[in-house]
């Protein structure tokens, strides 16, 4: 059982108040809020032992080193990866993306083929998009259906022996579509193209499995796991990041540099050029050793929870249609009112400080499959309760009020 | 009147309301009395970029004064393009070009103002400024 008004007690931001009304944060698919645990460690990183790391021979420089190359250890132990230089730090999954899709740029060739989903954030288009436009490689899309789910059938006629890579997100971040990832990893693997999976909306709901998964890189954000921006991580199978190119040239990366020649780092340093982000890498690691102590069958089980019982009670509005009711979902619901503009929504529910995402959620091809011009979106953490959902529905209905 | 009387005019009538509830649900009257644009101008060309809702806004001039027509398909955003309308309509370029428009703070409606709201109200302003750089260009 989760313990909601305790683990409330570790997000300070909780008790902030916006437009003189406590804030109630439904904007979790965007960004999740940081406990103070993950608080603490950054504090503790710059009051105690910020220093740069991997070269400095003072002690400083030695402890940063350890705490950052333990979160790698952390993340490699919570997403089961073989090895440790397996997993990338980046940015963020935008990062990984593009580190992945530039990487593939050399080993692509006119004729051969990508696939996306056409459930995708843009993040997961545009850098494909990108990476056909460099090689002459073709752009083909997995089809979805009214409900949100992918059209799996469809995937069988797209794959060939000129597919080389399939990229589809885990959960979708504008309809909350748990898609089938294994089946499509199979199917790909049958073919003999790489997968690479976006799990910035799987992360914060799922601990992920790479080596049964048997996925080829794996991508997610820490920001959206209680930690911090401006990190994330790649995961990639040894083999694969071996036969990657470097993305960026600079320090960390390299072993040994000439005029005439720079011979490369190996894994995880040749794609950590420059100095990484020490902080936000070791309160990465914090962020995921505390959803892991809260567990994640019971931050799973819990979430459902507030998922049906926000679902039941917007159902009983009239005019609400919810878009995405795939089987398989997590806790982010988008939804619009009849005649009624999503932003006017949104704006009205932030005058009664409730924050909820409104637009295409960047993913405007879903909401070009619909015919709409955007959705509201309510995305549920753990932190958030059955209460903040009935003051939710009691200021939407007072907002359509005012809108109709 | 002048863009400043009008200004005031309207600083005025939100000084009546004591809370944001009223205030917009005042906004959203206003967006009712919206000049509209005519339906063939609701072309890709008239809509303002930067805003979530679509907004679209025509222009033209007679008399060296500019006129607006415009429309939303959110009535949040259709009332503040109202107020923008109200203010600047019928007014010569160059007054339009040299207005300020302070007056969006003091009717409580400042968060507008913020430069990444998905409203934008700040490129509403500057679309409306350009169709009079446009306009005060013919003129000189």
């Amino acid at each position: 059982m989760l313990d909601v008004q305790k683990i409330r007690k570790d997000f300070p931001i909780l008790n902030r108040k916006v437009n003189g009304k406590p804030l109630i944060y439904f904007d979790n698919a965007a960004t999740s809020q940081t406990p103070q645990q993950v608080i603490d460690v950054i504090v503790d990183y710059y009051s105690n032992y910020n220093a740069n790391i991997h070269r400095g021979v003072h002690a400083l420089s030695q402890e940063a080193t350890d705490a950052y190359e333990q979160a790698r250890q952390k993340i490699q132990t919570h997403v089961n990866a073989k090895h440790a230089h397996e997993i990338i730090f980046t940015s963020g999954t935008t990062h990984g993306i593009n580190l992945v899709a530039n990487g593939f740029s050399s080993l692509l060739k006119e004729g051969d083929e990508v696939i996306v989903s056409a459930l995708e954030h843009h993040s997961n288009i545009v850098p494909w998009q990108m990476l056909c436009e460099r090689t002459g490689a073709t752009l083909k899309i997995i089809p979805m259906d009214d409900n949100g789910d992918l059209i799996l059938s469809e995937l069988d006629t797209l794959l060939n022996e000129n597919t080389k890579l399939v990229f589809v997100n885990h959960i979708s971040n504008a309809l909350g579509t748990i898609n089938p990832i294994e089946d499509i990893i199979d199917k790909a693997h049958n073919v003999g193209a790489a997968v690479l999976v976006d799990g910035a909306q799987s992360c914060p709901h799922l601990k992920p499995d790479v080596q049964s998964l048997n996925v080829d890189f794996y991508v997610c954000s820490a920001h959206k796991v209680c930690g911090p921006t401006g990190i994330g991580m790649l995961y990639g199978k040894e083999e694969w990041l071996n036969k990657l190119p470097p993305y960026q040239g600079g320090g960390e990366m390299i072993a040994e540099v000439t005029f005439e020649k720079t011979t490369y780092a190996g894994l995880p340093h040749k794609f950590e050029a420059g100095t990484p982000n020490v902080c936000g890498g070791i309160a990465f690691g914090a962020a995921i050793d505390y959803m892991n102590a809260i567990g994640f069958e019971t931050i799973a089980q819990y979430e459902h929870e507030l998922l049906e019982y926000a679902t039941h009670q917007l159902q009983q509005i009239e005019g609400v249609k919810i878009y995405g009711t795939a089987k398989k979902k997590t806790s982010v619901i988008s939804f619009n009112v009849a005649n009624i503009h999503p932003y006017d929504i949104g704006t009205i529910l932030d005058k009664m400080g409730i924050a909820v995402r409104t637009g295409h959620h960047c993913a405007q091809p879903i909401m070009d499959f619909y015919k709409i011009p955007g959705t509201i979106r309510a995305s549920f953490m753990f932190y958030n309760t059955k209460e903040e959902i009935d003051t939710f529905i009691t200021a939407l209905k007072k907002s359509i009020l005012m809108l109709s | 009147m002048t863009i400043a009387e009008i200004q005031n005019e309207i600083i005025d009538e939100f000084s009546m309301f004591d809370d944001w509830e009223e205030r917009y649900q005042y906004m959203i009257d206003l967006g009712k009395t919206l000049p509209l644009i005519d339906e063939q101008y609701k072309t890709e060309d008239h809509i303002i970029k930067g805003c979530q809702s679509k907004v679209w806004v025509h222009a033209n001039m007679q008399d060296d004064k500019v006129n607006f027509t415009a429309d939303s398909d959110a009535i949040i955003t259709k009332g503040i393009i109202a107020i923008l309308i109200r203010v600047f309509s019928n007014q010569h370029p160059k007054a339009i070009i040299e207005a300020n428009t302070d007056f969006i703070d003091k009717i409580g409606l400042k968060e507008h103002l913020s430069p990444t709201r998905a409203n934008g109200l700040v490129s509403m302003i500057k679309q409306l400024k350009m169709y009079a750089i446009a306009y005060q260009t013919q003129l000189s």
